[in-house]
């Protein structure tokens, strides 16, 4: 067919390897206010699982694998549905000033002292 | 033909899914973004899961049987756990996040241990590489669903006490390494031309059964505190764990995915240990809080109750007052009544604003929801390292439900189980307020020179009962508001 791709060995790990370091890049760049956000944002991506219990489930031949294929559909999609309900809920909540004063400035006071 | 382009539409969906989850988190990074962030990523995650039913069209000859049975098991799982999930989702109170967090996030790993024990069950996988990366999901996976249940359990005060018993991490020990070596037995039995005293599948059942009581053993004995480094660690392995499955089923999507929040959850949860000055192991396997009460160093002065009425006026009078809110303002649910104050305030003209601990909370960040849940605007609350210096030029630290973050012993004594943590100079004020169920100790079981300091003064009550009081000596003051 020449449209799929086959992921072994290396070819694997440098997907894994690109992948874990826009995951990295990405979220250091988060400031803290926003970590409960985005630590359910993050929660809801990894509900992508549900694709592969989706692709089990349509290709489980027994009844064991019937079980276990609709067990990881049905936490799958639990895992995606509320992961983003939750976050959508969330940051809708983050408002700015209603007469918003740009963020002010931290005063400029000499630095206490360290002890 | 038809398969052919099935397979190229799959294809393409999950490359588009793979980048709208990478555009979608990226835009989470700042709180102008954000709300249009996870958009893009639950457009994402509902075209891969559409696209996925054309998977149906392209089944092996010794499937097509079972097909329809299954297509119809799929809709049903997807509805049934999907709309479960939204609703609870969208009715959980903020404060119950946390655990709601983790709910899901086990279910993730559920999900990916599901998986690898239908790879396991069905050889599905191919070759011995692939069978080792499908055990490991497996493993990881399993313990991520188990402990996340448990971290619920404790989150939901259902579980009240850590259960530590001796020899813990001996006994834990044991059960991980006969985890890996049941894998092994496995590795063995299928590639292997040994005997086999018993079947393959027996195995797989104990392996899986073992993994998970991993999860539960690895969390029961972590305090309550600890637990926003828990979530993020399980949240972490719930992408890991993805990510191999999805390497085994060959889906790029998955893996992309999986590992992007494996490792951006491994980042969150070092950004988190080192704003407790602790590191990961210690978390996981010191058993805090057990000893420190018997490590405190002398602490000179007296605790020093006042009104809360006086404190309410004295901020009234103040030019800027900063508010430390911690836990057990959510607690008191006095995020709302909190606002109402400050709002008072700021009528008034006092500067106000809010500094925020990085672990406040039982999940990181959480305070900052609960604010912005209350109406907070967001340019009014300031992080640790923002805000910290300018504690010694206000007038009033407001300390709310917080203690061991803003305990000076920190900065001091060395004998402080907590020293070496970073902490919010709420001592540096002018004039402290620090507003106290009573006189107990926080979590950490260490009393707060704070508390005994000449500047600070003590409010004691629920947190909403001493705003109320704040609020009405306010108005009682029958003050017009400053221009």
């Amino acid at each position: 067919m020449g449209i799929s791709i086959d992921m072994t060995g290396f070819v694997a790990v440098y997907i894994f390897m690109l992948a874990g370091f826009a995951g990295w890049v990405i979220i250091g760049h988060v400031p803290a206010i926003l970590h409960t956000p985005l630590m359910s944002g993050s929660n809801f991506v990894h509900g992508i699982v549900v694709v592969g219990g989706l692709y089990a489930l349509l290709n489980a031949t027994t009844f064991e694998q019937q079980v276990m294929g609709f067990v990881a559909v049905l936490f799958g999609a639990g895992n995606a549905a509320g992961g983003y309900a939750v976050t959508a809920r969330m940051l809708k909540m983050f408002q700015p000033s209603l007469h918003a004063p740009p963020k002010p400035a931290i005063s400029v006071v000499a630095s206490p002292k360290k002890n | 033909m038809f398969t052919a382009s099935a397979e190229f539409i799959i294809g393409a969906v999950d490359l588009i899914a793979s980048f709208l989850f990478l555009f979608g988190l990226q835009r989470m990074s700042s709180p102008v973004t954000a709300s249009s962030g996870i958009g893009v990523a639950g457009i994402g995650m509902a075209v891969a899961v559409l696209a996925s039913f054309l998977y149906a069209l392209n089944v092996d000859q010794v499937v097509k049987p079972y097909l329809a049975q299954n297509i119809a098991l799929a809709i049903v799982a997807l509805a049934f756990g999907g709309g479960l999930a939204w609703l609870a989702g969208k009715r959980v109170a903020m404060t119950a996040m946390p655990q709601m967090v983790a709910i899901y996030n086990g279910l993730g790993g559920g999900a990916a241990g599901a998986i690898a024990g239908i790879e396991l069950f069905g050889d599905k996988y191919d070759g011995a590489g692939q069978l080792c990366v499908t055990l490991l999901g497996a493993i990881i996976g399993s313990v991520s669903f188990s402990g996340s249940i448990v971290a619920w359990a404790k989150l939901d005060g259902r579980l009240k006490k850590p259960t530590r018993f001796k020899h813990q991490r001996l006994v834990n020990a044991l059960v991980f390494v006969s985890t890996l070596a049941f894998g092994v037995a496995i590795i063995n039995a299928v590639l292997g031309d040994a005997l086999r005293p018993v079947s393959v599948s027996a195995l797989i059942y104990v392996f899986f059964a073992l993994a998970l009581i991993l999860g539960i053993m690895l969390t029961l004995p972590i305090g309550g505190a600890d637990m926003p480094v828990v979530i993020s660690i399980y949240n972490a392995f719930t992408g890991l764990a993805v990510g191999l499955e999805g390497f085994v089923l060959q889906n790029p999507a998955l893996m992309i995915a999986g590992m992007v929040v494996g490792a951006a959850g491994m980042l969150l949860t070092l950004l988190m240990a080192k704003a407790m000055n602790r590191s990961i192991t210690n978390v996981l396997f010191s058993n805090f809080g057990e000893v420190s009460a018997a490590l405190q160093g002398q602490i000179k002065g007296e605790l020093k109750p006042t009104a809360a009425s006086d404190a309410g006026i004295a901020m009234r009078y103040a030019e800027k007052v900063i508010i430390v809110p911690g836990y057990g303002l959510a607690v008191a649910q006095g995020q709302q009544k909190l606002f109402e104050f400050v709002k008072l305030l700021q009528a008034g003209g006092v500067n106000v604003r809010f500094a925020i601990h990085p672990v406040a909370g039982r999940m990181p960040g959480q305070m900052d929801v609960l604010l912005a849940e209350a109406g907070v605007p967001y340019d009014m609350i300031f992080q640790l390292e923002d805000i910290n210096d300018d504690f010694a030029s206000v007038d009033i630290a407001l300390v709310i439900g917080a203690n061991d973050v803003v305990n000076p012993a920190a900065r001091s004594d060395k004998s402080s189980p907590i020293f070496g943590m970073p902490i919010l100079n709420a001592d540096k004020a002018r004039q402290v307020y620090v507003v106290k169920r009573g006189e107990g100790k926080g979590y950490a079981g260490i009393v707060n020179a704070l508390f005994y300091d000449d500047n600070c003064n003590m409010v004691y009550g629920d947190a909403q009962a001493v705003l109320v009081k704040m609020i009405e000596a306010i108005r009682g003051l029958g003050l017009p508001a400053a221009a």
